[in-house]
């Protein structure tokens, strides 16, 4: 807990110092987050006060709120929207209805995706057995996550307002079902900067073969400066756009002609004194570093042989293990947030790859082991008592199978479905082994604790230090915030 | 844009008022209700029943002329914490009391905010210089208040690169600039002024600004994220530019050209500005709840663009600081609520550019309904050459007996199986020739037309039974006189169980007039040609539903749409003046309002705006806020003089206003800080010296195109696809189309004309703080970023043109001191300077040392280094 209280202390003073920052640099709104990141070797200039009614920068002065209990998130969104009732919802309420038409009161005033008329329920397609001391309900799919879930809190009645993927995922990451908001990446590290110099603060990781259905605007800064989105690294080309140098120019080249760049700035600054070209000049030391660093980073070649077998990687794929394993490298490198997307978990039953059998088994047997692999290695190296590693789709499914345009797909699958699915959080400031919220007996409403999406933002801000509702932007006339005008923390899955 | 400094403008606010003894409400009481009491008292929470945004409200705790007697210095003074406001927060301090009980002593009157008020020309007390205008007189009266002097003028060549860059994005030629520093004179700087504003690159540069209020995008956004054909709205936005259409004709065609009498296809083409909305085409979306979606944004991004309003905030409930109730957005939303678009995939309405083969059958029928037809032939044909509408789709239909409805993602349909029927609405049928059913057909079918109902005479038949694909087919009409309704039935053979088609539509053909004269069965079988031809692009419009298919507007329960209050008939909020509209105002009447000469609001947000892109910032901070909660103006009088002279000497003219700001000499002025001024002024508020800022991301793309030689001058078409690193469209859900790197000079054009796909924008333009294009943006944030440093050092498409200008200076010298000075002067207007002269050979020899002799590859690493100067990156 030391630890954690000396960072706050760190944080707040880097804070304070970012306030000067802005006092001393004719900088935009931009630099205030980026002073974490390169101060200021602006001279003093005038002090304006800081306050005054309009539109005052809320961000800036408030941003951390309280201590924090993690200082970097690992976030795993399951893209598609894995079914609850084969993974974490035990229902054998459910498999007794199978084959039975929905009864008329399930459908009165709902809104499907594909559903149309009336569908059949459909059992749990996946045995389930207890797991821990938690005494855990898991899925047969996913025999290695069943040893650790007593370092994780799962949350059973997690709902949504949206029931189509790229909507329902922006509402996930940037709080908002339309297009244009800031991610929860990019609220974070502008609200807390970042603390390696030589790495994004907000780093973004895809698996699947695809990108998930809302694609970059998952990472978007939104109308947040532009430093703040998330930076994709690609396992193809340069793992960061432009990160090559052009061709024949060798690393003591570009050494020297960044070293010219940077001694021809600081004589235009001597002559005109903007600010501004002192911002320029630190950029330029900083992008020279991040060649070096990145790659670095992304390189899982020299991991040795025992951690490859706990994850299960292969240097040189594209995977969701290799992005697990480089997830953990990130947090080590004290990565801010840290967000991987896995496509692929859309079981609608439309074809085998999409159906409840064999292409969700597949889906599992791809995640298992790296995603209980991750816990563990977290752990066994202290990460994981200040990393915050969250899990999830965007929403669940129907206990109903689907019948898209009025007739039963080839394949066993569900429809989405907003109102009840699992989530489960583990690591800082996490309460392992807890439970919270309740399904009905078929797991298709939550009936008590519930935990809309916001809430889940606002948890995860709050064990980074962050109230959620005083991390705030002004744009086109208001104040934003990640949780728009709700969110309540969820206190019983705390430590 | 740099950071805002409130108290400064609060200052500069106070200083002309204080000179009244009286306490000015806008200047010194709103501040303290605005800062300390409405976030409890406001227009969302009134808490007590209390609110202090509209006077009638307020006046229940404040007795005008006895502050002892309001309970609201009762309680601002009350010792019991449980009384004293603001409740659990710092008391008020004396002065700010003192300041309240003075205001209620006085009477407490209540003014409106100041953006509500008209516009108010008052003379300078500063004389107006000599050389420089009007503009230079409001600057030095603020200036004389702080005893400031005003910066001496910029440099030649720095004025004229700065000239340059404002007008037309592009930097001047090294010819051009040793002009201007051979003769600097006001009447050269006057001729490059109308030069630049003469030139075609002016367009292409305001359009680029514009575009970004528009959410111009060449693709609908979300998953899928397909293409869409709109780029002759981005077109017509450069021409708009470059002929000056005067403002209030380019507010009129963008929000209404449709229901100008007897339309061009260019007035419909503009109101493609609010077809920019993002749509949704993921599998199993609700087709309502996102055409809903755009029309919220629609009411949003108007208001946003033309009066600097913040409407968003009252969608949910009643405006948290302004006067602007629930119900007013509701109104605003009415007006944007009936045109035919539905978030459909084919994202019709949309007008027709035909190819050429088409155009001539077009312009045949033309020509036939011109000189047979009527005047209203004549409109109604226009209109069904133009757009084919309006359609009658399947949420009109009346009485479905039978059919399954969708509205999910594609179009809207609706499934009809053997038997199943449906009733077309009421209409009036003697000009109607025709039904064209636009379907996709699953069977053999026969489909009868009754009039009235199903025992009404059968007035056309269709019968599909050879089965054929074809979309749309013409059903001929008998002669119908009067207004009726039309039941249609359709059979097939293969049983109940059997989906014969998925009707997306009927249109109601207007009737062919000239049937005796020759020639008329060949013209006439042009209209199935066209109706079924598909070489014509198709740009979404705006397109009004018609008397008898229009939607009703309700009031969105706390925003959710699927929760109706009561019935809504459109208006604006009565802070602002009357619509002065009987009846229903149209969009029309709206955009006709928005451009009155009492709309205080318009002309104010316009020449900010165009102020702004001039100077780095507006004269009011956030353009896009006007309201209590955004900046106050910080040269108020200027401002209003600015916005009068706009509408009215000005003519609405954008090119007139732009040269009246550029010959100020507040706009020439040198813009190196000063210290002495930076430690009054910080942030320039006062104008004490000239723009300064980083270039835009489309400026730094288009600036190394202009001194590399490398830029296309082809304006106009498709957007372009100039290079960018590989797979960045790869692995996008259900979507295969490709970024296929353009060729010729399509590589080399502006940026303005790069292909901008919403979920993939090209990286040039995300990385230097470009918009998302989403939703209206009014203005960038500027960083400076590691990032930005990789891409300007490493971008490939900048290498190329880096190599180019490095062999074109060794073709013309192999001396490398001398190649050294001459770049200095093609990018940076200046000779080289002995330091600089020093620091650039020794890294050219260097690399001449790595690359065995290699010069261009030397001179190479040389212009990189200036491509990332901050001086070539500025605008100073």
């Amino acid at each position: 807990m030391e630890k954690i209280e000396l960072e706050a202390h760190h944080q707040l003073a880097e804070y304070n110092s970012r306030r000067l920052f802005l006092r001393q640099c004719t900088l935009g709104i931009g630099g205030v987050a980026l002073s974490s990141l390169m101060g200021c070797g602006g001279k003093e200039a005038g002090s304006p006060p800081l306050t005054a009614g309009v539109a005052a920068h809320s961000a800036l002065t408030s941003a951390l709120h309280h201590a924090p209990h993690a200082r970097r998130v690992i976030y795993l969104h399951m893209a598609g929207a894995p079914s609850q009732l084969e993974t974490f919802d035990y229902k054998p309420d459910l498999a007794r209805l199978h084959g039975q038409n929905c009864p008329p009161s399930l459908l009165a005033g709902k809104r499907f995706a594909f559903i149309q008329g009336t569908p059949k329920m459909l059992g749990p397609q996946a045995s389930f057995a207890q797991y821990g001391e938690s005494r855990a309900w898991v899925s047969d799919h996913l025999p290695h996550f069943s040893s650790v879930v007593d370092e994780v809190a799962f949350l059973r009645a997690v709902h949504t307002e949206e029931f189509n993927h790229a909507p329902a995922q922006l509402l996930m990451h940037t709080g908002s079902p339309r297009l244009g908001r800031p991610s929860m990446g990019s609220w974070l590290t502008y609200g807390l900067g970042s603390v390696n110099e030589n790495l994004p603060g907000f780093i973004v990781l895809t698996s699947g073969g695809r990108q998930p259905s809302a694609g970059k605007k998952l990472w978007s800064s939104g109308f947040l400066p532009s430093i703040e989105q998330g930076v994709q690294c690609r396992t193809e080309g340069d793992p960061i756009l432009y990160l090559s140098d052009p061709d024949g120019v060798s690393r003591e080249l570009r050494g020297r002609s960044i070293a010219t760049i940077n001694r021809l700035n600081e004589q235009q600054y001597q002559e005109v004194g903007d600010p501004e070209t002192l911002t320029r000049i630190r950029q330029y030391e900083m992008a020279f570093k991040m060649q070096v660093s990145v790659p670095e980073v992304m390189d899982i070649s020299k991991e040795p042989a025992y951690i490859h077998a706990l994850y299960g990687t292969e240097p040189g794929r594209s995977s969701f293990a290799n992005n697990c394993l480089l997830a953990r490298r990130l947090a080590e490198a004290d990565v801010r947030f840290i967000q991987l997307y896995d496509w692929g978990w859309d079981m609608h039953g439309t074809s085998r790859d999409t159906g409840l059998r064999e292409g969700l088994q597949d889906k599992c047997r791809e995640i298992d082991q790296p995603m209980a692999a991750l816990l563990q290695d977290l752990k066994q190296r202290g990460l994981l008592e200040d990393t915050l590693v969250v899990w999830g789709g965007e929403f669940g499914r129907t206990p109903m199978q689907e019948n898209r345009g009025g007739t039963t797909n080839p394949f066993l699958g569900r429809d989405h479905h907003g109102e009840a699915f699992t989530m489960w959080m583990a690591g800082g400031g996490i309460r392992g082994g807890a439970s919270y919220g309740q399904t009905d007996a078929i797991g298709y409403a939550g009936l008590a604790e519930r935990t809309h999406v916001h809430d889940v933002q606002a948890t995860i801000l709050n064990r980074m230090g962050i109230d959620h509702e005083r991390l705030t932007f002004p744009f086109q006339g208001r104040n934003f915030r990640l949780t728009d005008v709700s969110g309540e923390v969820v206190q019983k899955i705390l430590s | 844009m740099k950071a805002f400094y409130p108290l400064l403008f609060a200052c500069l606010w106070c200083a002309s008022c204080q000179e009244a003894a009286r306490v000015s409400f806008n200047a010194e009481v709103r501040p303290i209700f605005n800062a300390k009491c409405v976030g409890c008292h406001g227009g969302v929470k009134q808490a007590g029943e209390l609110g202090l945004i509209f006077r009638t409200h307020a006046m229940a705790a404040i007795v005008p002329g006895k502050p002892g007697a309001s309970e609201l210095i009762r309680r601002v003074r009350h010792d019991d914490p449980d009384m004293r406001m603001p409740f659990d927060k710092p008391a008020l301090s004396e002065a700010e009391i003192q300041t309240l009980e003075r205001w209620i002593d006085q009477g407490a009157e209540w003014e409106e905010h100041w953006a509500y008020l008209p516009q108010r020309v008052a003379a300078p007390q500063s004389p107006v210089p000599g050389s420089g205008n009007a503009i230079d007189a409001y600057v030095a009266d603020r200036l004389a208040a702080y005893a400031i002097s005003p910066a001496p003028a910029a440099p030649p060549a720095v004025l004229l690169r700065r000239l340059s860059l404002d007008l037309t994005g592009l930097p001047p030629t090294p010819e051009e600039v040793e002009a201007f520093v051979q003769d600097p004179g006001e009447a050269a700087y006057r001729a490059a002024v109308d030069r630049y504003l003469a030139s075609p690159r002016y367009g292409e540069h305001r359009a680029a600004g514009w575009l970004d209020l528009a959410r111009y995008a060449d693709s609908r956004g979300y998953e899928r994220d397909r293409p869409r054909t709109i780029w002759p709205y981005r077109d017509w936005v450069i021409r708009a530019f470059n002929a000056d259409l005067p403002f209030d004709t380019f507010t009129i065609e963008q929000l209404a050209g449709d229901l100008l009498p007897d339309p061009t296809r260019e007035q419909l083409i503009a109101t493609a500005f609010h077809r920019n909305t993002p749509s949704n085409g993921e599998g199993g979306t609700s087709n309502e709840e996102y055409r809903t979606v755009s029309v919220l944004d629609r009411v949003n991004t108007t208001w946003e663009v033309w009066q600097g309003t913040s409407m968003a905030c009252v969608q949910c409930h009643s405006h948290p600081y302004d006067p602007i109730e629930h119900e007013d957005y509701y109104n605003a939303y009415a007006i944007f609520n009936n045109t035919a678009d539905h978030d459909h995939v084919w994202e019709r309405p949309a007008v027709s550019i035909p190819s050429a083969a088409l155009q001539r059958k077009v312009d045949s029928l033309e020509q036939w309904v011109n000189v047979h037809g009527d005047e209203a032939q004549r409109n109604e044909w226009r209109r069904a050459l133009e757009t084919r509408e309006p359609v009658i789709r399947p949420y009109h239909f009346k009485h479905v007996v039978g059919g399954v409805f969708t509205d999910r993602a594609d179009e809207d349909f609706l499934v009809l199986r053997d038997g199943n029927s449906l009733v077309l609405p009421a209409r009036e049928l003697d000009d109607v020739e025709a039904l064209h059913l636009n379907s996709r057909d699953q069977a053999p079918y026969v489909l009868e037309v009754r009039l009235d109902d199903s025992s009404g005479t059968v007035v056309g038949t269709y019968a599909n039974e050879d089965f054929s694909w074809e979309r749309v087919k013409v059903i001929a009409l008998e002669p119908v006189h009067g207004t009726h309704e039309l039941f249609i039935k359709i059979r097939g053979r293969g049983g109940p169980d059997e989906q014969l088609a998925s009707i997306y539509s009927f249109y109601p053909q207007p009737r062919l007039p000239g049937v005796a004269a020759p020639g008329y069965a060949e013209v006439r079988e042009y209209i199935r040609t066209l109706a079924t031809a598909r070489d014509s692009l198709q740009v979404p419009i705006l397109s009004e539903n018609p008397p008898g298919l229009r939607r009703t507007t309700h009031l969105f329960e706390r925003g959710n749409w699927l929760v109706h209050g009561k019935e809504m008939t459109g208006g604006v909020p009565e802070i602002l003046p009357d619509l002065d509209i009987e009846g229903s105002p149209t969009r029309l009447d709206f955009a006709r309002w928005l451009v009155s000469p009492d709309n205080p609001l318009t002309a104010r947000v316009a020449v900010n705006r165009i102020w702004g892109e001039l100077f780095g910032r507006g004269i009011v901070s956030t353009p896009e806020d006007f309201g209590s909660q955004g900046s106050p103006p910080s040269h108020p009088e200027l401002l209003d003089w600015l916005a009068v002279q706009f509408r009215t000497e000005l003519g609405w003219s954008t090119k007139q206003l732009i040269r009246l700001i550029v010959l100020s000499n507040t706009y020439r002025q040198s813009s190196v800080p000063r210290q002495e001024v930076a430690e009054i002024d910080p942030y320039n508020n006062l104008l004490a010296h000239g723009p300064r800022g980083r270039l835009t991301a489309e400026e730094i793309r288009d600036q190394m195109l202009a001194v590399t030689g490398l830029l296309s001058p082809k304006m106009y078409g498709p957007g372009v696809m100039p290079p960018q690193p590989d797979g960045l469209w790869d692995h996008i859900p259900y979507s295969d189309i490709k970024w296929e790197t353009s060729t010729g000079e399509d590589r080399y054009r502006r940026a303005v004309y790069t292909y901008l796909r919403r979920s993939v924008i090209h990286p040039s333009m995300t990385t230097f703080d470009g918009s998302t294009r989403e939703i209206c943006l009014s203005q960038r944030t500027e960083t400076n970023t590691p990032l930005q440093a990789l891409a300007s050092l490493n971008d490939p498409a900048f290498s190329e043109g880096m190599h180019k200008l490095a062999a074109d200076l060794l073709a013309e010298t192999r001396d490398p001191a001398t190649a050294i000075d001459r770049l200095h002067r093609r990018m940076l207007y200046r000779p080289v300077r002995a330091g600089e002269r020093e620091a650039l050979l020794d890294l050219y020899h260097t690399a001449l040392r790595e690359y065995g002799g290699h010069q261009e590859e030397a001179l190479f690493l040389v212009v990189n280094v200036l491509f990332n100067l901050d001086e070539f990156l500025t605008k100073s």
